[in-house]
């Protein structure tokens, strides 16, 4: 199955407030899409919108493959070594040990795999999300900020793992203030709604 | 069903973790060990208001672990995780019922065999102790994790929760006590029955609640 996006005229509301409208856009396999714009404009709104987990007021979201979102939140039990805090989403998704093994190799994580995650540094807490994203095998990649907090080897880590992915045919949206390296990406700018 | 079994065994296995057993267990013979020296060592009176006592004490055995049911999963995303893997809110709400009562529900019908000692409960009374418990626990399960689902956005949500929580756990008191006294056939079947409805009800409020977190 190709991966593929599209959304039409999307508007949001939250809290009474229109945070942005008439947003529209298609991405197919390997296509990338880099959201831009000041704090508040309603980024990490729109990546949950497009992930389902906010009602939609107006407008279409169609989504053709599995979804997978990394926002600030790792969503991995503190208590559990690494390896199988990622093991429990690994299972959901059915990619096993695996998954989780290729997840942890991609972002330099291997040697933290029996490190509990609430001993992890922000840094690598970041890195942990970002494998949970690879280890679910999903086609679309939803990423809210994914460069915050990491340094400049791990944000190479990341970006070669985006590039990876988009060539094995996934797709990949990104809220993102820094460049994070996707070459040929649309951009979409978020405006502050007058 | 895949979703539903390895979200009631991660919940589970939180549970055991973290001393979620032994916590309503030790509260609830802490409550059977205190009574007697409450109401004194009269072994009649002690029989006849036994029942009761534990029936309280299993209530708010169960109401010890609803902080923990659904507000650590909402801060930490687990639940935003299951919404975009595209999981029904109402099955995550049925397998957090079913994990908090496999936690607390048959280790209290097991404590609730030492506590019957310490209260002078006779053999009769000791198994419609455990029957009413094992209608009735299931019933006190849903409650909690719909409670827990309504609280879990609020600061200082676990107070709030007790407040919410007991009053709509009366009928289950009331039945639950009443299935052990004289005409305990009818209350046990008021009993399951509160309980059933409490069991069948409580996905669907408790995803509901699931799902208003998000906004």
């Amino acid at each position: 199955m190709t991966a593929r996006l599209a959304v039409e005229n999307l508007a949001c509301v939250r809290g009474g407030r229109m945070l942005f409208k008439g947003i529209s856009f298609a991405l197919g396999a390997g296509d990338a899409l880099l959201l831009t714009g000041p704090n508040g404009v309603g980024k990490s709104s729109l990546l949950r919108a497009l992930a389902g987990l906010l009602p939609v007021y107006a407008g279409s979201v169609a989504a053709q493959g599995r979804i997978a979102l990394a926002d600030e939140s790792p969503a991995l039990d503190p208590r559990l070594p690494l390896a199988r805090a990622l093991g429990f989403w690994a299972g959901l998704d059915g990619t096993g040990d695996a998954g989780v093994a290729a997840a942890l190799e991609a972002f330099n994580l291997a040697p933290l795999g029996d490190v509990p995650v609430r001993m992890l540094s922000t840094g690598q807490r970041r890195r942990a999300t970002l494998a949970r994203i690879h280890a679910s095998a999903a086609d679309i990649w939803l990423l809210d900020e994914p460069g915050n907090g990491l340094d400049t080897a791990s944000l190479g880590l990341l970006e070669a793992a985006i590039a990876a992915h988009r060539a094995q045919g996934g797709l990949v949206i990104a809220a993102s203030h820094q460049p994070l390296g996707l070459e040929g990406a649309t951009a979409l700018a978020l405006e502050a709604a007058p | 069903m895949k979703a539903f079994l390895s979200i009631l065994t991660r919940d589970l296995r939180l549970s055991l973790g973290s001393g979620g057993i032994g916590l309503p267990v030790v509260f609830f013979l802490l409550v059977a060990t205190l009574y007697p020296f409450a109401v004194g060592p009269d072994g009649d009176l002690l029989a006849k208001t036994g029942g009761g006592v534990l029936w309280v004490a299993a209530l708010l055995a169960a109401l010890l672990p609803v902080d923990r049911l659904i507000a650590p999963d909402a801060e930490s995303g687990v639940l935003d995780q299951y919404g975009v893997r595209g999981i029904g809110e109402e099955i995550v709400a049925l397998a957090k019922i079913t994990a908090h009562w496999l936690g607390f529900g048959p280790a209290l019908m097991i404590a609730a065999l030492p506590a019957a000692a310490l209260l002078h409960l006779d053999g009769k009374t000791l198994a419609a102790l455990e029957i009413g418990l094992l209608a009735g626990t299931p019933g006190l399960a849903a409650l909690g994790v719909m409670v827990a689902s309504l609280t879990a956005g609020l600061r200082r949500g676990g107070a709030l929760a007790g407040l919410l929580m007991l009053p709509l756990a009366v009928p289950l008191i009331i039945f639950g006590a009443g299935s052990i006294g004289e005409f305990g056939g009818g209350a046990l079947r008021f009993l399951a029955a509160s309980s059933l409805f409490l069991v069948a009800v409580g996905p669907f409020a408790a995803g509901a609640g699931i799902r208003a977190l998000r906004e």
